[in-house]
């Protein structure tokens, strides 16, 4: 059973249809890289997965159990199986880096403080930040800030992590040791959907590609294939285009 | 329970009189104030030092006290030292007062936001010190904090309800003669505070409106 | 006449002040509890409550408290129910705090990052988990120089409760001055009084306001 399943997906924000008519399922343990244009849709995508956008038509459905937005125990449910790294890494500053990981898996799924400190210093010495257990946000550094929320996003045990562009706000010296954690995490087998302009990175990681463009998977396939022999102009033109 | 606003309405010309005192009141305090405001800003954010502190004490003393507190000051306590003003000479003076020192604390902080480059380069074009604070520092930091001043200026005339207390003829007193004659109270103070509603909203409009055409030259 | 010395006059000012201080209290304790209670109306985010919150705090800060707290009075006798300048002045006062404070508060709210909000919620947190655990905590460290700030305008506005005959700090000094005729000490006096009120709150509020920019 795909962990992801996408059927005729589409989004509108106003009159602007972002999304229209998007197909897709991800097995477990599948990475998927997207890719495309800037306003393709990608985020947009993203964020209908975990419920931060209301879609308009279509279905998705995440470990057989449907997307249902009015239904707040169902998304509650589903928001524990899908996990989101964002951009702007999102850490709550109020709390210490101990204190953000724990969080949700003390209020939503009721674990007690041991044995949810272990296991946040677990996955902290796992992101390679076990000695920050006490710091505050704020004296970290960009990439551990990252590697911080990659941590709060796993404690939940999701399904599914999505990341959103997640070392575009790094400087460039800090990328790889936030990349270097989430192909860990692939080697691993976690169910993987990301949007990434590294592109070697997509290459060298993901199972397949997704190219978007104009709201609509444009192609789909195994990286190495999509870069080698691109079968339609859009995505030749985004190839080529990097190169420069 | 019943209302009868037929017999507020009714007396419309005593309402109109009011408003027409209320906006009065209010255009002569804001420009006045205003200016007032200007000039202690300077006087704070440039002035001699033994200026900075005299605006500063008179900023406080105005912010920390209640305007009917001043107004009553005032009218009722500056005759003793033989400074006797009629109600409405007295209103105006206390609005002036009051909007004075709030807009110090406001034109300074646009004052403060001036980058400093702009006043060396007025210096080097050997502009006096009067012309480059009129002509070179305050006309940005009024754009600056426009919105804030309007707020304050219909803080102000709201404020001005209290005058009616010395028997100045403006809104609020209008209200009250009219509850005197036919008792209905509730009736003429709501219809009071509609109209000051209405004037809060019109005059924010009005001061949107004039600030970037006549005060700071459009953006 | 009876002679007041200057000692008598303060003594005097300083028992009606006790009111002054009682009256700010009950408003802004009172003023805080709506202000909450209409703050978390509109977070809940319902267009309808949306909308009448924001006319409740526009008709507040657009009309003269004077007119409130005379509608007040005689509203509170129109319905049938027991007026007194106390409950008149409590009243009017308790509505308008909390106008100003539930739009301090919202102001607060609304400056937390959106992504704050999408990071509790992609973690699968309920509607007031977030407010709780997330928001809440950050917007009530802003909320404190402006709500300490605003205290300063409420106990000035206790002073208008005198025009409806609730006899505190300025309708004790009236009377005073009816008694004494000496208008230019007495309201000197009472000037200084709620200067030496409200100074030291506005001193703190601008003293926490400057901490909160340095601690960032
Ligand atoms: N909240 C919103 N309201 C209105 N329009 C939106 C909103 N969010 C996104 N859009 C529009 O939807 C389109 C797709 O946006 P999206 O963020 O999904 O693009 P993207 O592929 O992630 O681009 P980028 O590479 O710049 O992040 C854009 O045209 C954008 O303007
Ligand atoms: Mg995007």
């Amino acid at each position: 059973m795909p962990v992801v399943e996408i059927k005729g997906l589409r989004k509108r924000f106003g009159q602007n249809e972002v999304l229209k008519g998007i197909d897709l399922s991800v097995e477990p343990g599948e990475v998927i890289a997207i890719i495309g244009k800037s306003g393709s849709g990608k985020s947009t995508l993203l964020r209908c997965v975990n419920g931060l956008e209301q879609f308009d038509e279509g279905t998705l459905a995440v470990d057989g159990k449907p997307l249902l937005h009015d239904d707040r125990a169902a998304m509650r449910a589903l928001r524990q199986r899908v996990g989101m790294i964002f951009q702007s890494f999102n850490l709550f500053p109020h709390l210490t880096v101990g204190r953000n990981v724990m969080l949700a898996p003390e209020l939503v799924k009721k674990i007690g403080q041991p044995a949810g400190a272990q296991r946040a210093s677990m996955l902290l010495t796992r992101v390679g930040l076990g000695e920050k257990f006490d710091a505050w946000p704020d004296q970290l550094s960009g990439g551990q800030q990252q590697r911080v929320a990659i941590a709060r996003a796993l404690a939940m045990e999701p399904a599914v992590l999505l990341c959103d562009e997640i070392t575009s706000a790094l400087d460039p010296e800090l990328v790889g040791e936030v990349l270097r954690v989430v192909e860990s995490l692939a080697a691993e087998g976690m169910t993987l959907m990301m949007v990434t302009h590294e592109m070697n990175f997509a290459r060298k990681v993901s199972d397949r590609l997704v190219f978007m463009h104009a709201g609509r998977i444009h192609e789909i396939g195994p990286p190495d294939e999509l870069f080698a022999h691109p079968k339609t102009p859009e995505l030749a033109q985004f190839i080529s285009a990097l190169n420069h | 329970m019943t209302l009868d606003f037929g017999a507020i309405l009714s007396q419309w010309p005593l309402l109109a009189t009011g408003v027409a005192n209320t906006l009065l009141l209010t255009a002569l305090s804001a420009v006045v104030g205003g200016a007032l405001g200007a000039a202690c800003a300077w006087a704070r954010a440039q002035g001699p030092l033994w200026l900075r502190y005299v605006a500063g004490t008179y900023v406080e003393l105005i912010r920390n006290t209640p305007f009917i507190v001043q107004l009553f000051f005032i009218f009722f306590g500056l005759p003793m030292l033989g400074v006797k003003l009629s109600p409405e000479m007295a209103s105006v003076l206390a609005m002036v007062v009051n909007l004075g020192a709030y807009a110090t604390e406001i034109i300074r902080a646009g004052i403060l936001a001036t980058p400093r480059g702009q006043i060396e380069a007025a210096e080097s074009l050997a502009l006096n010190r009067f012309q480059i604070f009129t002509r070179v520092v305050l006309p940005p930091a009024l754009r600056k904090v426009w919105p804030a001043l309007t707020s304050q200026i219909v803080i102000v005339m709201l404020g001005s309800a209290v005058c009616g207390q010395i028997s100045t003829e403006e809104l609020s007193y209008a209200a009250n003669l009219i509850q005197s004659r036919n008792f209905r109270a509730f009736e003429a103070y709501l219809v009071a505070t509609a109209i000051y509603l209405a004037l809060a909203i019109g005059v924010r409009r009005a001061l949107n409106w004039i600030g970037p055409r006549f005060i700071f030259g459009r953006p | 006449m009876v002679d007041f010395t200057l000692w008598d006059i303060l003594r005097n000012l300083l028992l009606a002040a006790r009111w002054t201080i009682t009256l700010s209290i009950v408003a802004f304790v009172g003023g805080g509890l709506v202000g909450l209670a209409l703050l978390f109306a509109r977070l809940r985010g319902h267009a309808v409550g949306d909308r009448l919150i924001a006319a409740y705090v526009q008709v507040f800060q657009g009309t003269p408290l004077l007119m409130q707290l005379f509608l007040a009075y005689f509203g509170l006798a129109l319905l049938g129910m027991p007026t007194t300048p106390w409950i008149a002045a409590a009243l009017a006062l308790t509505l308008y705090t909390s106008a100003y404070l539930t739009e301090i508060w919202r102001g607060c709210v609304a400056s937390i990052p959106k992504g704050q909000w999408e990071a509790a919620d992609s973690l699968a947190m309920s509607f007031s988990e977030k407010l709780r655990h997330v928001v809440l905590p950050q917007a009530l460290k802003i909320s404190v120089p402006p709500t300490v700030g605003f205290l300063v305008q409420v106990v000035k506005g206790t002073a208008l409760a005198s025009v409806i005959g609730f006899i505190e700090l300025t309708k004790a000094a009236t009377m005073i001055t009816n008694a004494t005729f000496r208008p230019f000490t007495v309201y000197g006096m009472v000037a200084l009084l709620y200067f030496c009120l409200c100074f030291p709150i506005s001193w703190w509020s601008h003293r926490l306001e400057r901490k909160l920019h340095a601690g960032r």
